[in-house]
């Protein structure tokens, strides 16, 4: 499959610098979480960000994304700032949602990523809207959706891809199949384990990929890219991944020995992808050090910036619950900002 | 601690209460999301797969209206399911088979069947998890007839409710608080059961009334003390059961104090704290020298920044700041 790609060396280069990204990003807030300045639950990334890298590289600036909790690699391979990202994830006003949504609830309209979902499943009849809409007020846009393979087991899934499928929708269904839902291996879970071929049932294309396997991954990205951008209805893509990391920060991981995760390590997609550039001389060590820099100073300086925010006043706490206007996708960020309305006057002097 | 008491926290409670449920009754399983390999979401069922095996911990997929119904069917059908849903959050993909099912199979079948089920899960908010991880949705279910719906706020009744509630031939929800899950207290070793019918008088009072639940109570009983130092005397009743409601204490209550602040994690429309004023509306109005007050959240969607979610939620200084003004206001102005 990597003979579809035509290799060329920025390309390359760029695939290894953004999954690079994600991976160092994580281990920084793997630090602020334990400096307590990322509360909550927050789920990192490790391990599967071929799959976050490889679909949005193929995505273009109309088409939409909805992720899940787990959504810190999509957020910033579609753009979305980092230093944004990490301001909201330290619960400030200046973060892309103000830090009402924190880690598991990021949003950002002007890149169309609809969100950080934290309830399994909830993410994909949103998607299947989005395809609807998009389908008639934006020909050609695609919404790609991304979800654990834990959702596979919920009524929302099987809702959400026959609709897509009767309907003929632009959806482009990314299944992260990491072999466990928290505890749960996908054995325990699925009577089906090769979940690709569920899409069957739905008569929906699909395809199953290695999903360590960088080059690969892209390239079924594309693949499955072109077909829905083609006309010719959804796509399933099951990418077969694993999480390098405990679920979430409060997992002790009883239910996988440390040999397993090990085993899944030496096919680390970051590190080997690496080591094989660096082998066939498709990055200089000078380039991969830039590479390396230049990643360490956007988190310095998200980092900076995300420490230096503000915490939004409590007197505006109750605003965005209703809004006065309808939102237009392509708006003013600033201006329906103050379109919010201020339902609960009753609240505000309830207090004695 | 001596013999007669042991500390434990309420998650230690809430755990030897299932492992001496499962050992009880052999018809007695549990069955959720990570109940077994995991440890449970809140590691409440740590270590009962390795004590009871597979067969009664029961690890399920991902899918809380599926596992919910099987727990209704098993039911009905002679076992004693504990169907654990992680948070009442997720509780909202089951919402159709426990309003639909076990709510009604009762009484629309005319009373041929009974559903002696049990489902526990994690409710409330204070943990920064944000909205779609921090509802309280008690009060909603308290909205529906034919299920019970408990509240333990203590390790006591984090230990024996369950009991109870699997001894009773309805379905019952029980709704555990996330942060009362590491509290601590002394569990008196003589005590083996408790009812689930009574609100409990936690501190007696003359002054106010401060009816509340989960973890309403330590914020109350804080708010007591406080108050108590400015002369302030309050009773603070624990509701414990939040449908049927325990309205002849809740009355008795009010009628040795006169005054009376309900404080709820829930919103306050349409909610829990709504039917309770209007119930003392309907029954104890003249024994009211003041109008209830409610402590609650504010009506938004838990955010996740530390100092917006505790603005959100009734807090022990709102709990003061209320019986003050009540107190004050019941005085008369020229007080
Ligand atoms: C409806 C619902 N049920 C349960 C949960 C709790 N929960 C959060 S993540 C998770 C596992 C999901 O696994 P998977 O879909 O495979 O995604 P992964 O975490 O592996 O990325 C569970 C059970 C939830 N958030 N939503
Ligand atoms: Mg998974």
């Amino acid at each position: 499959m990597t003979d579809k790609i035509h290799l060329n060396r920025p390309q390359l280069q760029n695939l290894y610098a953004d999954m690079l990204r994600i991976r160092r990003f994580e281990a920084k807030c793997t630090e602020l979480y334990q400096a307590q300045k990322i509360r909550g639950f927050l789920h990192l990334y490790d391990g599967q960000e071929a799959v976050a890298v490889g679909v949005l590289a193929a995505l273009s600036a109309a088409d939409a994304v909805v992720a899940t909790y787990r959504e810190h690699g999509h957020a910033l391979a579609r753009g979305v700032p980092m230093k944004l990202l990490l301001a909201e994830m330290l619960g400030k006003v200046e973060g892309c949602c103000r830090g009402r949504g924190g880690s598991m609830h990021i949003f950002d309209r002007e890149r169309r990523f609809f969100g950080g979902n934290a309830i399994v499943g909830g993410g994909l009849p949103l998607a299947v809207g989005i395809a609807m809409a998009d389908k008639q007020l934006r020909p050609g846009a695609v919404t790609a959706c991304f979800f654990g393979e834990g959702a596979v087991a919920e009524g929302a899934f099987h809702e959400s891809m026959n609709l897509a499928a009767i309907w003929q929708l632009p959806v482009l269904f990314v299944c992260e199949n990491n072999l466990y839902a928290m505890g749960v291996p996908l054995a325990d879970a699925e009577s089906q384990t090769d979940i690709y071929r569920k899409a069957e049932a739905y008569r929906m294309a699909s395809l199953q990929v290695d999903a360590m396997q960088p080059l690969q991954m892209e390239a079924a990205a594309r693949q499955a890219l072109a077909h829905v951008r083609g006309g010719r209805g959804p796509f399933f893509l099951e990418c077969r991944t694993y999480r390098f990391r405990a679920h979430s920060m409060f997992d002790p991981q009883a239910y996988r020995t440390r040999e397993e995760v090990e085993q899944w390590q030496h096919q680390d997609p970051v590190q080997r992808l690496r080591n094989w550039m660096a082998s066939n001389h498709w990055m200089t060590a000078e380039e991969e050090t830039a590479i390396d820099t230049a990643i360490s100073t956007e988190i310095e300086a998200a980092v900076a910036f995300a420490e230096a925010g503000t915490l939004e006043p409590v007197a505006d706490l109750e605003r965005f619950v209703l809004m006065a206007t309808v939102v237009q996708e392509n708006a003013d960020v600033q201006e329906d900002v103050q379109g919010d309305v201020q339902e609960n006057a009753d609240q505000q002097e309830a207090s004695p | 601690m001596n013999d007669r008491s042991v500390r434990m926290t309420y998650r230690e409670a809430c755990r030897q209460g299932i492992r001496a449920a499962l050992q009880a009754d052999p018809r007695c399983f549990v069955m959720g999301e990570d109940v077994g390999k995991y440890g449970g979401c809140y590691a409440v069922t740590k270590g009962l797969l390795e004590e009871f095996g597979s067969t009664r911990i029961l690890d399920t997929p991902l899918a809380e209206n599926g596992f919910t119904g099987a727990g209704i069917g098993a039911a009905v059908a002679g076992l004693r399911p504990i169907v654990e849903i992680m948070t009442c959050n997720f509780s909202l993909l089951a919402l159709d088979q426990i309003m639909n099912n076990a709510a009604t199979l009762s009484h629309m079948s005319g009373g041929q069947f009974s559903v002696p089920l049990v489902i526990r899960m994690a409710t409330g908010a204070g943990r920064q998890l944000a909205a779609q991880h921090s509802h309280s949705l008690e009060g909603w279910y308290a909205h529906i007839p034919g299920l019970k719906v408990l509240a333990p706020a203590t390790v006591e009744d984090a230990r024996h409710m369950l009991a109870a509630a699997l001894a009773d031939p309805n379905p019952v929800l029980i709704f555990e608080h996330i942060v009362l899950y590491n509290t601590e207290a002394e569990l008196d070793n003589t005590i083996t059961s408790v009812d689930i019918s009574q609100a409990r008088v936690q501190r007696s009072g003359t002054d106010v009334s401060l009816l509340t639940y989960g973890n309403g109570l330590p914020k109350c009983l804080a708010a007591a003390e406080i108050l108590a130092a400015a002369g302030i005397s309050c009773e603070v009743v624990d509701l414990r059961i939040l449908r049927p409601l325990d309205m002849a204490s809740i009355v008795a209550s009010v009628t040795r104090t006169h005054r009376c602040v309900i404080v709820d994690e829930g919103w306050k429309s349409g909610s829990l704290s709504a039917e309770i004023a209007a119930r003392l509306a309907e029954k104890a109005l003249y024994e009211l020298d003041a109008p209830v007050i409610r402590v609650c959240s504010r009506e938004i969607p838990v955010p996740y920044a530390a100092h917006l979610e505790q603005a959100t939620l009734p807090q022990t200084d709102d709990v003061v700041k209320a019986v003050q003004a009540l107190v004050k206001q019941a005085a008369g102005p020229d007080d």
